[in-house]
């Protein structure tokens, strides 16, 4: 009993992750790197975005990343019953 | 009051609230001395784990380097924020619940091998003497422009202060002065930056006053910078010259090293639950972020105020270029540290300052009459300088200087104590003399720490590069050794001793010869750099700053494929595995 609900909460873990972690290959290695070019040829605010993601807009994302990715990670304890305390 | 006066005053203030802080709460038993008792909130620890991360490179040399790289600078805004997603979802829980003192403990347990954790005692060797070679040069700027002597003379200088500050107290005198440090550094870099976006843009916070129009004119701030670079023939501010393979791989080295470097690791040892542990590096990004989003403002600005100064009128007029005998008192004093260089090639008694590499730009030179570029800066002077540049006021010039201070201190503070940790607690007496008292343990771990910043001083002295680029290769290194080893033991339960050991090894070595083969790093004496450091000759195009990623790569397959051909991991270490990854006990 307590195996299976151990393997299912590593497996939602594991699924949250891995929507974590696209986003935060997208915000930087995607927007900033890769498609950097592309999305120059839009401005914001007066600055390119490609540029813009690749020195200010990735760092914002990843300090929400991580603060959603707490707390997501914190309900998902709660329903499989694994919490601390 | 004179500026050297004030700036006395304000280093002296600031070095007497840490030395004070760290005697108030002196390190007393061993256990303290490592890691704080665990005891420390989620939210303090992360202003400690902030000061710790934001070293003299984040300080003095990023924003600098980004002046001059612009878009290529890119690379460390993302590379060493990024790597704390990577923790906090992929390592510092984990770790946290494994519940032990070190980096080289948890390899040791989860590959249940004495040989491991000798091999990680060594990697983790390997990184952390590259990175305090990168603050004891920065050190060394920092002193060499504020008490005004050369640069080895202000490196000698910092590394007995270094000395001093880092053996007297534990990590509890670390956490608690490291508070005090992230505050004065962050108040250091905020109040120039804020100084010069008022000036330049009208804008009062630096964060928004990268898109802002230049105060008189209807014209972007980073617009304007792109005219004027290419005007003078250097690369568009906001494109980059680096290929994108390059620029892609020193990102990812330096994120995944970011997740692999152990003295910020342990830092997420300190905290009293698992889920403080992601918290906790939530909140250290944050305060993190805030300078790092303030840093490419800082860095486009000074580039605009540098280029002003020698360019001050029309490209090409004789009357655009800044008389060499009426250069502001800034250029005067950084001459002495030797950090700054004119030569007047032209014989006109001015300066020319432009990009004389690129070959489409010639014609146009020689067409105003300019023969080469005049002025030469190293890179790292910029952020300090920046101020003065600005025509700040004196105090906050004298700021600056204790900001830098204090971001090399706390960097250089929390690397040696990993390095003393490593060698008294994993070599010492967890290996080779298990008996020896706590008492002798701690005086193994000062004479390891005096020895880690005689080293460093040694590598400081010659640096391979700007303290950034040194510090890219400490990163590196932690990337294709530790980083692997411990991503495997968590969540890869087949990976077993061999595997692990055949995968560190391979990793650092790769990597490590790749950068003494271009860069050239611990081997001088012996001739290194050997190879011709362009982009022809490496591999694949990558950069021995971002090669890195490739030994994460051998180490991940040669770990891997090992693993599969040894014996299967033991059901103990299989059951702890499955332990660790759940947060309750059971």
């Amino acid at each position: 009993m307590d195996k299976n609900k151990h393997s299912a909460y590593w497996r939602a873990n594991l699924k949250l992750m891995a929507f974590c972690l696209s986003i935060w290959f997208l915000s930087s290695f995607g927007f900033g790197i890769l498609f950097v070019d592309q999305l120059n040829m839009i401005r914001i605010g007066g600055i390119k975005l490609g540029f813009w993601f690749a020195q200010q807009g990735s760092i914002y994302i990843f300090v929400l990343l991580i603060f959603f990715y707490a707390w997501q990670i914190n309900r998902i304890e709660r329903k499989y019953d694994v919490h601390e305390d | 009051m004179s500026l050297q006066i004030l700036t006395y005053i304000t280093v002296g203030l600031s070095f007497a609230l840490y030395i004070g802080i760290a005697i108030w709460s002196r390190a007393q038993d061993t256990g303290e001395f490592y890691i704080a008792g665990k005891s420390v909130s989620p939210l303090a620890n992360g202003m400690p784990t902030a000061a710790d991360w934001m070293s003299a490179s984040s300080f003095i040399s990023m924003a600098g380097l980004i002046a001059f790289m612009g878009y290529d600078g890119s690379v460390y805004l993302m590379g060493f924020t990024g790597g704390y997603v990577l923790l906090a979802l992929l390592l510092a829980p984990y770790l946290r619940k494994f519940g032990e003192f070190t980096v080289p403990a948890f390899i040791a347990e989860r590959y249940y091998s004495k040989i491991a954790r000798i091999v990680a005692v060594i990697c983790l060797l390997f990184i952390s003497f590259t990175y305090v070679a990168g603050q004891m040069r920065g050190v060394g700027i920092v002193f060499s422009r504020f008490l005004e002597v050369d640069v080895t003379t202000g490196l000698l200088i910092g590394m007995g202060v270094v000395f001093i500050y880092a053996v007297l107290g534990g990590m509890k005198g670390i956490t608690y002065t490291q508070v005090a440090q992230y505050c004065v550094l962050i108040f250091a870099y905020t109040v120039p930056a804020v100084f010069i976006a008022i000036q330049l843009t009208g804008n009062y916070i630096p964060q928004f006053a990268f898109g802002g129009e230049i105060i008189g004119s209807e014209v972007k701030l980073l617009d304007k910078l792109d005219d004027i670079v290419t005007s003078l023939g250097f690369n568009k501010y906001t494109s980059g010259s680096k290929s994108r393979i390059d620029v892609f791989c020193i990102t990812m080295a330096l994120m995944v090293g970011t997740a692999g470097l152990p003295h910020v690791i342990v830092r997420f040892f300190t905290v009293p639950r698992v889920r403080d542990a992601r918290l906790s590096a939530g909140y250290a990004l944050l305060f993190i972020a805030i300078l790092y989003t303030a840093a490419p403002v800082v860095g486009s600005m000074a580039r605009f105020n540098l280029i002003n100064t020698f360019q001050a009128d029309e490209v090409g007029s004789i009357d655009g270029n800044l008389k060499y005998e009426e250069r502001p008192d800034w250029v005067k004093t950084w001459e002495k540290t030797g950090l700054v260089g004119f030569e007047d090639k032209n014989g006109d008694g001015r300066v020319q300052y432009y990009d004389d590499t690129n070959e489409s730009f010639m014609p146009i030179a020689e067409k105003y009459g300019w023969q080469g570029n005049e002025i030469i800066f190293d890179n790292d002077i910029m952020v300090l300088a920046n101020p003065e540049i600005a025509n700040l006021p004196d105090w906050v010039i004298a700021l600056v200087a204790a900001g830098g201070i204090a971001a090399a201190l706390s960097t250089a503070a929390g690397l040696l104590l990993v390095i003393s940790a490593a060698v008294s607690y994993d070599l010492i007496k967890c290996i080779f003399a298990p008996n020896i008292s706590d008492k002798q343990e701690l005086i193994i771990s000062r004479v390891a720490a005096a020895f880690a910043i005689s080293v460093a001083g040694y590598l400081g002295f010659d640096p391979p590069g700007f303290i950034n680029q040194v510090v890219a290769f400490a990163f590196g290194l932690a990337a294709s050794s530790l980083f692997p080893a411990i991503f495997l033991g968590i969540f890869f339960k087949r990976v077993n001793r061999e595997g692990a050991i055949a995968g560190m090894l391979s990793g650092l070595i790769f990597t490590y010869f790749y950068i003494e083969y271009f860069k050239g790093l611990f081997f001088k004496w012996a001739g290194a750099p050997w190879g011709i450091n362009n982009a022809e000759q490496w591999f694949l195009g990558i950069s021995p700053e971002g090669i890195g990623v490739i030994g994460m790569c051998v180490n991940f397959t040669v770990a891997i494929i090992v693993s599969y051909f040894t014996s299967p991991t033991p059901n103990h270490v299989q059951k702890m595995v499955e332990q660790l990854r759940v947060p309750r006990h059971f």
